[in-house]
């Protein structure tokens, strides 16, 4: 049997966030609630709370799954069904799911989505992935286009074309489904809600900055995430997890704590690393520990910036709500052009004095993938740190090669100590 | 111009497998103009030609390129067209051009514009947002795309034409279209005198030189094929669907053909045939163009629409009376893959037989997908 997990408060925090809100989506259907599927990155979780609509991110659901060991099956489900191999195991994990009863990750069924609001942003797949649900369900779906910011900046004309959207599409839908008026006001106030938790969102993540860092910004980092880049954004709930959370943060700094893994305190901080590219999350204690057994921390990661990048200065500003909604999506970590990428990992190198960087390049999302190799090579020239480079999956279990990665680690590892040595004999 | 259909083939091959691009250097230095590469699917043709450039369609190296620095730019997950492409670019194939566009179809397309601008920043990279809200705020956001994109091509080519060049641009390509859509309407008529192996030469060829002097070359083919004298065979009347990106190698469609199937309709040149019909000359050339766009273009998979998935397709099996479906996607291409079992799903619910196989560009061995393509053929013909 494996060790049970050592938790913070937080995170029985964050749990009841989570049953509570599974709990008002499993009895939603009885009580007349309605729910939105839609997608993490470019989420408008305070425009579907103004709605009173439930979210529902399938990506989560996914995720959830493969951490329950079910993605496997749910995966083989939907390839039985005639989807590739070759295509992103999130679609084919919900897929599966939605197959197999929809059941959620505490146990209970899904409601079937009132609406299916494609927010289109950082990945192509979304689109596939809502129109094959589209098929299963039938719900009205409205997409809300995001471009590409392909120059390394939005422009006027980006945000224009958003802000009409929501108010000509998204928002009509939302009316006609949720039977509620638009209230600009109560979008405000959310919008306000949502900037003070990203405030002690952003101060947990520089947290990193501090040696030895309190967090761990890559696999700690997802559960920082997930109340802000999920159902919670802009809730009083949301606000009180966050100050909860940069209490404990600050608490764990000032004793010149290390970060808390699921096998206990980290000992030594002995590597400081960035990291890019999703967890795997079949084996994600697993990878997790072969970071914390080296005495590896991860600083920082660009998976923690999927659900909007916040840390360079990006807040929800209820003065210009729309216009800061699209800002929002525009911004979001794979939304941003390789170049863009790479100044930021550099950045994060320098800014949390990272020995290294490394990326986890997964085989179904291209999203992120594409490109990385020569990120790679970039940083390497730019920072003068070593990178490192394994491979895995997101939810496929089949992908993850356990013996393989932990060779690539070690020798990783090793690597950043001899360089260390080296410099320290000059 | 050649003189008859088989040397007109031969030189459409010898365009389409000329990866150095000779073509283009000569025309440049004939007219001094500028060239522009135009990565799948589709790129606004008409304004880098009134902006004195010619558009250049780059699908990737195919089977003619041996891949020596490509590969260590993707990992194995990733689809064969951008290795080969960095690798034209990185030894020099694509020197001719003085930019790229890179149109928004995919996450793999998206991110080659980013490492694009790092590994050549002295040729500018355009990524080309598409718009995916297919209304009047579509419409607006891509005029404005367009014209930006336009401002950048004039700027590149040093010349400033007006809206009546544009115009003029807009109706010469609307003869291509129409030349091409006429090799369509022939090869459904008489698929034996108008084979698919032939006709996609001629297409791509088209890719590598003037329009003008496609216009000539489709419109000198139509009329030699027709008049050639050719007997037909009792071949499976097949769509082939998914191969609108990284292309098939020319003896996998070769392979199709001469396992019985005759291809009535394809993806292969999507880029060329995405907008159907005739584009508006009068008014604003580039709001024609955006509306173009939005109003006429066909069902694709990187296109958002929310009319019934594989709605066209059927109604184009139909129109062709094809008799199956042969979906032929390449390795990883998340688009192609991820549309398939919808198309699947349409094509099934209207009865419509079907058969699926990949391939990557550079695939070298055809013995498999002979024998599936054939068994598909051969049941098609038992049972109808
Ligand atoms: S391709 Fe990547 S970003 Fe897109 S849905 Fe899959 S995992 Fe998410
Ligand atoms: S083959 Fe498919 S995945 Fe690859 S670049 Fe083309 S559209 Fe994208």
């Amino acid at each position: 049997m494996s060790k049970p997990v050592i938790k913070e408060s937080s995170m029985d925090l964050q749990k009841e966030m989570l049953a509570r809100h599974f709990e008002k989506l499993a009895v939603s259907e009885e009580n007349g609630d309605k729910c939105a599927y839609t997608f993490v990155p470019g989420n408008l979780a305070e425009l579907l709370h103004c709605f009173d609509l439930l979210p529902v991110l399938p990506e989560i659901n996914a995720l959830q799954s493969a951490m329950r060991n079910k993605s496997a099956d749910y995966i083989a489900a939907a390839e039985k069904e005639g989807h590739s191999e070759d295509v992103c195991t999130y679609v084919k994990c919900d897929l599966g799911m939605a197959k197999n009863g929809n059941i959620g990750p505490t146990g209970t069924r899904l409601p079937k989505p009132s609406v299916l609001l494609l927010s289109y942003t950082g990945c192509f797949t979304f689109m596939k992935w809502f129109e094959i649900l589209k098929q299963e369900y039938d719900c009205p779906i409205v997409m809300l286009h995001v471009p590409y910011q392909a120059d390394g900046k939005p422009t006027a004309e980006m945000r224009r074309y958003i802000v009409k959207q929501l108010q000509e599409k998204v928002i009509p839908v939302l009316e006609e489904v949720s039977g509620k008026k638009f209230d600009i006001d109560r979008l405000r106030q959310l919008m306000a809600s949502s900037a003070r938790s990203e405030d002690n969102f952003v101060k947990v993540m520089e947290s990193a900055k501090q040696t030895p860092s309190p967090i761990d910004g890559y696999f700690g980092g997802v559960y920082y995430i997930s109340p802000i880049f999920t159902a919670f954004r802009g809730t009083p709930e949301a606000e009180t997890y966050y100050e909860a959370l940069l209490a404990e943060v600050n608490d764990r700094a000032a004793r010149k704590l290390g970060p808390l893994t699921p096998e206990g305190p980290m000992k030594e901080e002995k590597y400081r690393i960035v990291v890019e590219g999703p967890p795997n999350w079949t084996h994600f204690r697993e990878l997790w520990k072969m970071f914390s057994d080296e005495g590896a921390v991860a600083v920082a990661s660009t998976y923690t910036r999927v659900g909007g990048v916040y840390d360079f200065g990006f807040r929800h500003d209820p003065d210009n709500p729309l216009e800061s909604l699209a800002d929002y999506c525009l911004g979001c970590y794979t939304n941003l052009n390789l170049p863009t990428r790479t100044d930021m990992i550099s950045k994060y190198v320098e800014e949390y004095q990272a020995d290294g960087f490394l990326i986890n390049s997964v085989k179904s999302c291209n999203s992120f993938s594409a490109g990385q190799l020569l990120i790679l090579r970039e940083v390497e020239q730019r920072t003068g740190v070593p990178g490192g480079f394994f491979e895995s999956d997101l939810v496929d279990p089949r992908y993850f090669s356990a013996a393989n990665i932990k060779n690539r680690l070690e020798s990783y590892f090793q690597m950043i100590e001899q360089k260390r040595n080296a410099v320290s004999a000059l | 111009m050649a003189e008859t259909k088989a040397d007109m083939i031969d030189l459409a091959e010898e365009i389409v497998r000329d990866l150095e691009l000779g073509t283009v250097s000569k025309w440049k230095e004939k007219t001094g103009g500028k060239a522009v590469g135009c990565m799948p699917v589709w790129s606004p043709r008409e304004l880098l030609h009134a902006a004195g450039i010619l558009p250049v369609g780059i699908v990737g190296g195919g089977d003619g390129i041996e891949i020596i620095k490509g590969d260590a730019y993707f990992q194995s997950y990733i689809c064969q067209i951008p290795r080969s492409t960095i690798e034209m670019g990185l030894n020099g194939n694509l020197s001719p051009l003085d930019g790229m566009i890179f149109p928004s179809i995919c996450d793999v397309i998206r991110n080659l514009s980013g490492m694009w601008k790092m590994l050549f920043p002295k040729t500018p990279a355009w990524y080309l947002d598409m718009p995916q809200s297919f209304d009047e705020i579509g419409v607006d956001f891509f005029t404005h795309e367009l014209k930006r994109l336009f401002g950048e091509f004039c700027r590149v080519s040093g010349q400033n034409p007006d809206n009546d060049s544009i115009n003029r641009s807009i109706a010469i390509y609307n003869e291509n279209r129409s030349l091409i859509e006429e090799l369509y309407q022939k090869r459904r008529e008489r698929p034996w005198c108008f084979p698919v192996s032939e006709g996609y030469l001629l297409i791509r060829a088209g890719y590598q030189i003037d329009v003008k002097e496609h216009n000539k070359m489709l419109r000198s083919y139509i009329d030699l094929a027709a008049a050639s004298d050719c007997k037909a065979i009792d071949n499976a009347r097949v769509v082939v669907l998914g191969s609108f990106c990284e292309q098939p190698p020319l003896n996998l469609i070769r392979t199709i053909e001469k396992s019985g199937c005759y291809v009535v309709e394809d993806d292969f040149t999507l880029g060329a045939r995405l907008i159907k019909g005739e584009i508006s000359t009068t008014g604003d050339a580039i709001e024609n163009l955006a509306r173009a766009f939005i109003e006429q273009s066909r069902e694709a998979a990187f296109i958002y629409r929310e009319s019934e998935k594989g709605g066209e397709l059927v109604e184009k099996v139909k129109k062709c009376n094809a008799e199956g479906v042969v979906c032929c996607a390449p390795s990883f291409c998340d688009p192609a893959l991820l549309d398939q079992p919808m198309m699947v799903a349409a094509i099934e619910k209207a009865s419509i037989p079907y058969t699926s196989f990949k391939y990557a560009e550079n695939t070298g061995q055809f013995q498999v997908i002979r024998e599936q393509a054939g068994t598909f053929a051969d049941s098609i013909k038992l049972w109808s």
